[in-house]
């Protein structure tokens, strides 16, 4: 039997290995290492890097909740976006007085559109602590009250999928107004500093792209301890057969309402260390379509696995970069090439390939698509 | 919702109470009627053709299907067609598919795990680990379903047989007050089934159960006594020498 404490698997530690590594090298090779050494990482090299990993935070908890529970949430990147606003208002009122129109407490947005004050949305969002404390509450509330709806009403399958989609496709146009209060079309931009540091800076982007990694490492561990549980047993369960776990007496709706939520923090986490390495954050964040992709990555890297989700983030991403430099026209057919032969040749995903020479564990499998859903009689 | 509906003694001294239970699917009427009442610590085989409502009946019993008409009691003062499928299984009431339903990618002693009693909720299981004397029943449980070779055996590779054993230790660990046993013999080898008669003897020393069942040799190695349901009603109910001698019983039964 399991006891509580936490075991990783080969590639939990080399991943762990890894994220804990960039997370102390990476400094080192874009601060310290001369400019003209082949070993220099270039600011740009930090900045694409630090996105990727905030991709591949998305991607873990994207697969906390498809891959270990069978919610097919197309709109992860809703809580992401909302992750990333909360940030972005604690940027935008770092700038204070040095904007164009130099007002020291309305965003230059604001004085454009007229406002005479400040809306209460954007109370508080001076201080950075209520802003962490805001990247983590508004995603959260957000899942807590769409699935206390959906998941006590039993939508699932392709019904929950649409929906949220739905939620994210609602967001966007809501941030798309200029009256909604977030800065409309335009979104966030020209962020000055954070906490005092320039985010232009060289020292503060290494900082962002180390601490990004440490939080996958972190969304990891958490991931791995929550699945690991037996929490995390019954999770299984309810992703494999639904019912038979209702009849075994577990109130399924609040199994999957907790993994939500959780799911949810975590990616609004991710949004927020991706804002100031971007720069900026605009309704496009919200568009379905990026909701959609996360779901390719944790497809091609390995559903259910949680380190084949960072992994298929990070890959495909760098294959997008590359893409949409080389030929920008193929992106989109690309990446639906890639998840058809994923999904034809490569059933789980790339970590499936690495790990294809090793011996096949059998606890905690990634889902048959034999076992499916219902089917109790 | 556990309030007393009524006092009526014939109620109150049933583990569990039918009475005029009604199902119709799209105006197929499924169930007319039914009425049973099952004594505490009862055994009770059900028979009838296919199509009789005998899953049915299970359905209304746990929460699965509403009734539109009639009462289900459970212990003379649950309402069941009032409480949903966790509710009902949380007062002591377990279930076996007719099609065997195990967690294909747990282990078997995960499966036990998951269905032995034990605090439900979502921070109960995310911070408990399982405690010594769970331990302790699983591995009563696995040798008595014989399957303690097994145990950290993926449940999806394991045989219809063994997955159908698994399924009634899965009982056995949610140690339910009522048992619900749907078709536990059907594709089983003759030496299964006389054990699984065997088995299902032993569980009713200390648990109530309900067996539905097609297999006559299996009902009368049971031994007990026998309801025959026939078109969503009850046809006859008695020993099962009483009830294949009924009339009614063998036109059923032959003049399908
Ligand atoms: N969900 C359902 N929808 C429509 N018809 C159903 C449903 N469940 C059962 N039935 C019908 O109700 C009748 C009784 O079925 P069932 O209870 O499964 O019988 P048994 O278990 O005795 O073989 C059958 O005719 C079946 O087709
Ligand atoms: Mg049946």
């Amino acid at each position: 039997m399991s006891t509580p404490a936490l075991r990783l698997d080969r590639a939990g530690l080399i991943f762990l290995a890894l994220t804990l590594g960039a997370a102390a090298l990476a400094p080192v090779f874009a601060l310290l290492v001369p400019r003209d050494s082949a070993f220099a990482m270039p600011p740009y090299v930090v900045a694409l890097i630090g996105k990727y990993l905030c991709y591949a935070i998305l991607a873990v908890a994207l697969d906390l909740v498809w891959g270990y529970c069978g919610i097919l949430s197309l709109g992860h990147g809703a809580f992401f976006a909302l992750g990333g606003y909360a940030m972005g208002m604690y940027l935008m009122r770092q700038i204070g007085a040095r904007g164009v129109y130099a007002n020291p407490i309305l965003p230059d947005f604001m004085v454009f559109l007229n406002w005479k004050e400040l809306p209460v949305a954007w109370w508080g969002f001076h201080s950075f602590a209520y802003a962490s404390l805001m990247v983590m509450l508004v995603p959260g509330l957000l899942a807590f009250a769409f699935g206390w709806f959906a998941f006590r009403s039993r939508v699932t399958g392709v019904y929950l999928s649409i929906i949220t989609q739905a939620l994210t496709y609602a967001l966007k146009l809501a941030f798309f107004r200029n009256d909604f209060g977030f800065g409309g079309n335009n979104g966030l931009t020209d962020f000055k500093d954070v906490l005092g540091f320039s985010v232009q800076s060289d020292a503060t982007r290494a900082a962002l792209f180390s601490i990004s990694a440490l939080a996958l490492a972190l969304a990891y561990l958490v991931s791995k301890a929550i699945v690991s549980s037996k929490y995390g047993k019954a999770l299984i369960a309810v992703r494999d057969s639904e019912s038979r776990v209702r009849f075994l007496g577990y109130r399924v709706e609040n199994y999957k309402l907790f993994v939500f939520v959780v799911s949810a923090v975590m990616a609004g986490i991710a949004g927020a260390l991706y804002v100031p390495q971007v720069g900026i954050i605009n309704p496009s964040e919200f568009d379905p379509g990026n909701s959609i992709e996360a779901v390719i990555w944790v497809a091609v890297g390995g559903r259910g696995t949680l380190v084949g989700a960072a992994l298929g983030a990070i890959a495909v991403n760098f294959a997008k970069t590359y893409f949409t430099g080389a030929f920008p026209e193929y992106w989109l057919f690309g990446l639906g090439g890639l998840f058809v032969l994923v999904t034809l040749f490569l059933p789980k995903g790339l970590l499936g390939l690495l790990n294809m020479r090793r011996a096949a564990r059998p606890a905690a499998a990634p889902p048959s698509p034999a076992a499916q859903e219902e089917g109790v009689q | 919702m556990t309030l007393a509906a009524t006092d009526d003694p014939k109620l109150t001294s049933t583990l569990l109470y039918l009475d005029g239970v009604s199902v119709s699917f799209d105006g197929y009427k499924a169930l007319r009627g039914l009425s049973l009442t099952l004594a505490p610590g009862e055994m009770r085989a059900i028979i009838g053709p296919n199509g009789a409502g005998k899953t049915t009946m299970m359905d209304v019993i746990t929460g699965k299907t509403r009734p539109d008409e009639g009462d289900v009691y459970f212990e003379g003062r649950h309402d069941l067609t009032r409480l949903d499928e966790a509710e009902i299984a949380e007062l002591g009431v377990g279930r076996k598919f007719q099609k065997p339903t195990v967690f294909e990618n747990h282990t078997v002693s995960d499966n036990l795990l998951l269905a032995a009693k034990a605090p439900r909720g979502v921070f109960a299981t995310l911070f408990g680990g399982s405690g010594a004397a769970q331990n302790e029943t699983i591995e009563r449980i696995l040798t008595t379903i014989r399957l303690a070779d097994l145990r950290q055996t993926r449940a999806g590779g394991l045989s219809h047989g063994q997955k159908q054993w698994l399924e009634i230790g899965m009982l056995l660990a949610q140690d339910p007050k009522l048992l619900l046993v749907d078709e536990p013999v059907a594709g089983m080898t003759d030496a299964e089934t006389a054990a699984t008669a065997e088995l299902l003897r032993e569980i009713s020393h200390d648990h109530s159960v309900v067996v539905v069942e097609h297999d006559m040799a299996f009902v009368r190695e049971l031994g007990v006594k026998v309801t025959v349901l026939h078109e969503g009603s009850v046809l006859a109910e008695g020993s099962l020498d009483q009830v294949s001698a009924d009339e009614r019983v063998i036109e059923v039964y032959l003049g399908r």
